[in-house]
């Protein structure tokens, strides 16, 4: 593109407003948020951050949010591939359905799941007898924490999904590839990209997702207790400092996982375009 | 081993892409499907590849009837318009497919992909990736892969579409030249016709569906069957006229053509091909044309030379061998006189018209 | 590359007009056929899974708001004062958010796609970085700045002015959870289009404001009302971070979200699904619109693309 700065108006205010809105509402915030965790000495960041109840919180957030994201990375797979490639009634309907957890309030997700698979919920009669709890366990998180992701894998593989040449499949099928060996030879190799895209945007989303957890949970510490519940009982309690320093570990998390999906989406891109 | 194509018929929804077309490419031979866009040769070769199922019709492979054939039994080499390679794959995987999905030793792959890369000159390059070579280097990898299965046949859609003249000059010999040391029955799509004819030993001329003409490059050129493939082959300057008592009438033109002695005067178009005109500055004979010249580009080997004749209202173009051109010496809005060395007459069927 | 099957001229001359007949479009190719078996127990598993995990809870959320009848469904709705407080909360929290976030997201958009600066890449990872922040640290940021115990909170209680735990911490936490949407949705939009027109535009005179009115908002209107869309949805049911920073003050800083939240404590659940169901029109409502919008920016970028595709 050339340089239109002599051409274009408004480069100074439009980006005068980008930066005084970006700092008032990013950039402060988060600066307030390292300067207070950097208040306490290291012994305190460390008992703060490090409690047996902090350490079930994280392994619980990460491990209900790492199975979620690759429940939803298969289930993605699944659903992009129906879409793409089969037609059958109402197909249009169930693709935008699909959307739903990006639209529905979280809140909402939360309170209807947890009604579903109690004891008398639509579901839960009949899971609770085979010993499966859908609500206020470990599974009710994963469950819940599936709904919200369900969209990013479904959108991230499905354009990719559809762009891909025909005549791939054609060639292996030529050159004596089963349809199964073209699966999984040369189409899901083309997917990974957009699988592990797809898988980092439901993790990073889960991780940090709270409305819906806190009313399927239970919230008991050590059991259910997800590290953002935990964040806001500490400030229940006015420690401050503890929970932004538990909040400073959920964001480091978080920004290595958007680190992680900016380097793949550029290698992605690098890719194609190099490959025309 | 020979392809034979019998009686094919294929529709799309209300499209008929091939209308009971039938040929044969004997063994070892390499034979080009040549026509515009939509003639059906893509169709064609795809079902000759199993990729598309035919209406009717069969598809053998020597004396084996493969029409129901899936492409993965039919031992197929084929080779895409846009190569198709597998773009996570080096080069020397994306030949070694097929080795692989038969669950060849390791040995054995090893050796055949190095023969591959010699043979279509890409030693060394084995480790680099689709996205790191040129168009022409993407095409020889696309075609060493589909040979690396030993297919029984090989088949190519527009081989040369998607390369720059250069490389598509080159690469048309090697093909040429690969075809003679191997000698694999050989099928190739293209809508070039000089493609066609410097690469094939048989052509066939496709057109909505069926085949206009086949034969060797010679005979399509010397003799088209038809005024599409007169037209098709190249530019072609057109008369209308009549035919009656073995003269054709064309305008200023009158040449013999003892194919209709009747007495009957009957329309028909004659086409003459710019390199068959010839410019005089006098009449030559009875049947010349007087013309100016409007136009003249001497590019490459020929001068490219446009005429107009007022009285007809005609435009002809005419390419003159540069010595010719410099012997006659002409320049624009000069006056000549063009005479046709060799007409071509063909007359509209007429389903009532008794010899 | 599909199989093109062009238009034949009556003499069977090749025109060079686009295909009229595609057949990898109409027609599945043979090779990515799957068996119907697969095919039609993959459709099943399909419909299994968007049925149990999205349309069951869809469908369960009127069922149990209307369990009892439509007229304590009404009264369940609009009977209690703090509900009728937390409506009316969300529909004045939101619009001040997505305002902002429109001017904030048109401005973005210009500066990044029509102008070349230093640090243009850094500003783009900024502008995605609440989607990478859990809404709870997101409230517990401007709690830390703006709270009793905050970096202004003293400041703040001697001038008498109330940020958190009230509106304005409110609309300040849902504008930094939905600040993306707008940019991150005109960005690629705006890139697409290209400058040309605007520099035109320029160049026969017209103003800077007369530029923007006149086209470039016409240009990006659905990307626009796309990005709009999108950001009013989150921040409808934003729960996270309005809940730490409001103080869970009924009547006076419930949101709706909130409102489902704490009626489900008090074990209200008629009255928690009610809410709900209102909740659940409205994702539904936005659901539709994002069809609708989706085809016409589809429609703009294509646009963008064939003037360009044509040189």
């Amino acid at each position: 593109m050339m340089n239109t700065r002599r051409i274009l108006p408004g480069m100074r205010i439009s980006l005068s407003i980008t930066l005084f809105y970006l700092s008032i509402l990013v950039l402060i915030p988060l600066i307030a948020l390292f300067t207070k965790a950097s208040s306490l000495t290291g012994e305190q960041l460390v008992k703060a951050v490090w409690t047996e109840r902090a350490r079930a919180a994280y392994l619980l957030t990460f491990g209900a949010a790492a199975i979620a994201a690759a429940i939803d990375t298969v289930l993605g797979l699944l659903l992009a591939w129906v879409l793409v490639r089969y037609e059958f009634p109402f197909k249009r309907v169930f693709d935008s359905l699909i959307d739903l957890p990006f639209a529905l309030p979280t809140a909402v997700a939360g309170l209807v799941y947890s009604s579903l698979y109690v004891k008398n919920g639509w579901l839960g009669q009949f899971l609770v007898p085979l010993g499966i709890q859908g609500a206020y366990s470990r599974l009710a998180i994963v469950l819940v924490l599936t709904f919200v992701g369900l969209p990013f894998v479904v959108r991230t593989v499905q354009p990719v999904l559809e762009s891909l040449d025909a005549e791939l499949e054609e060639a292996s099928a030529c050159l004596g590839a089963t349809r199964w060996q073209t699966f999984t030879m040369v189409l899901l190799p083309a997917l990974y990209p957009a699988l592990i895209t797809g898988f980092a945007l439901t993790f990073a989303r889960a991780i940090g997702e709270y409305g819906s957890v806190v009313f399927v949970s239970g919230n008991m510490p050590f059991k259910t207790e997800i590290a953002p519940v935990l964040i806001v009982s500490r400030l229940e309690e006015f420690a401050y400092a503890e929970a932004t320093a538990i909040a400073v570990v959920l964001l480091v998390a978080s920004f290595a996982m958007l680190g992680v999906i900016n380097l793949l989406e550029r290698r992605t891109q690098a890719a194609n375009s190099s490959a025309h | 081993m020979s392809i034979v194509v019998k009686n094919l018929t294929k529709h799309f929804g209300n499209f008929t892409a091939l209308n009971d077309v039938s040929l044969e490419a004997p063994s070892g031979s390499l034979l080009a499907l040549l026509g515009p866009s939509g003639s059906g040769k893509t169709t064609l070769l795809r079902i000759i590849a199993g990729l598309e199922g035919a209406d009717r019709g069969l598809v053998l492979y020597q004396d084996e009837d493969v029409t129901h054939q899936s492409p993965k039994d039919r031992q197929v080499g084929f080779v895409f318009q846009h190569y198709a390679l597998f773009r996570h794959m080096s080069v020397y995987e994306n030949i070694a497919f097929g080795m692989r999905v038969r669950r060849k030793p390791q040995a054995e792959v090893d050796a055949r992909v190095r023969e591959l890369l010699h043979l279509v000159r890409l030693e060394g390059l084995g480790q680099r990736y689709p996205s790191q070579l040129s168009g022409g280097q993407r095409q020889r990898v696309a075609l060493a892969r589909a040979l690396a299965v030993q297919p029984r046949i090989l088949l190519l859609d527009e081989p040369f579409g998607a390369l720059d003249a250069k490389v598509r000059q080159e690469l048309r010999q090697w093909l040429r030249q690969l075809h003679d040391e191997i000698h694999l029955t050989t099928v190739f799509v293209t809508h070039d016709q000089e493609e066609a004819f410097e690469v094939a030993d048989r052509v066939v001329v496709m057109r909505a569906g069926h085949i206009e003409q086949s034969g060797t490059p010679q005979e399509v050129f010397d003799h088209p069957a038809t005024p599409f493939v007169m037209d098709f082959l190249g530019n072609v300057n057109v008369f209308h006229g009549r035919v009656e008592n073995g003269m054709a009438m064309l305008g200023a033109l009158n040449v013999a053509y003892p194919e209709y002695p009747h007495a009957e005067s009957r329309q028909a178009t004659a086409y003459v091909r710019p390199h068959e005109l010839d410019i005089e500055h006098t009449p030559i004979g009875t049947s010349s044309l007087e013309v100016r010249v409007t136009q003249i580009n001497p590019a490459g080997s020929v001068a490219k030379v446009r005429v107009f004749s007022e009285e007809f209202g005609l435009a002809l173009n005419v390419d003159l061998n540069l010595e010719r051109y410099a012997q006659l010496r002409i320049k624009t809005g000069d006056r000549v006189f063009v005479a046709p060395r060799n007409v071509r007459v063909f007359m509209p069927e007429a389903p009532d018209y008794v010899i | 590359m599909p199989t093109e099957i062009e238009q034949v001229t009556m003499h069977g001359v090749p025109s060079h007009l686009p295909p009229v007949v595609s057949v990898s479009k109409t027609h599945g190719r043979a090779a990515q056929q799957d068996p119907a078996w697969l095919r039609y127990s993959l459709i099943g598993t399909a419909m299994a899974i968007i049925g149990l995990l999205i349309i069951v809870p869809v469908v369960s959320v009127f069922y149990q708001a209307f369990a009892a009848g439509p007229g304590v469904y009404w009264k369940n709705l609009t009977g209690d004062s703090d509900t009728r407080h937390s409506i009316y909360l969300t529909f004045l929290v939101v619009p001040v958010s997505v305002a902002a976030n429109v001017v904030f997201g048109v401005a973005a958009a210009w500066a990044i796609t029509r102008f070349r600066f230093p640090g243009r890449t850094l500003l783009t990872t900024l502008i995605d970085l609440p989607f990478a922040i859990s809404p709870v640290v997101a409230g517990l940021m401007f709690l830390l700045l703006f709270g009793m115990q905050g970096y202004f909170g003293p400041w703040l209680r001697e001038h008498h002015i109330k940020i958190a735990f009230a509106l304005p911490a409110l609309i300040l936490v849902t504008t930094f959870v939905t600040l993306p949407f707008v940019a991150r949705e005109l960005i690629p939009v705006m890139e697409a289009i290209g400058s040309d027109e605007e520099i035109a535009a320029i160049s026969l005179g017209a103003n800077g404001w007369q530029m923007f009115w006149r086209v470039t908002v016409p240009n990006i209107k659905w990307g626009l009302l796309y990005g709009v869309i999108l950001c009013n949805a989150r921040a409808m049911g934003e729960f996270g971070a309005v809940y730490v920073v409001s103080g869970h003050i009924a009547g006076q800083t419930d949101t709706m979200p909130l409102r489902v939240e704490k009626l489900f404590q008090e074990y209200n659940n008629p009255g928690s699904f009610a809410v709900a169901s209102l909740l659940t029109s409205l994702a539904l409502v936005t659901l539709f619109i994002k069809i609708v919008l989706e085809r016409k920016t589809q429609q703009e970028l294509k646009e963008a693309a064939e003037p360009q595709a044509s040189t």
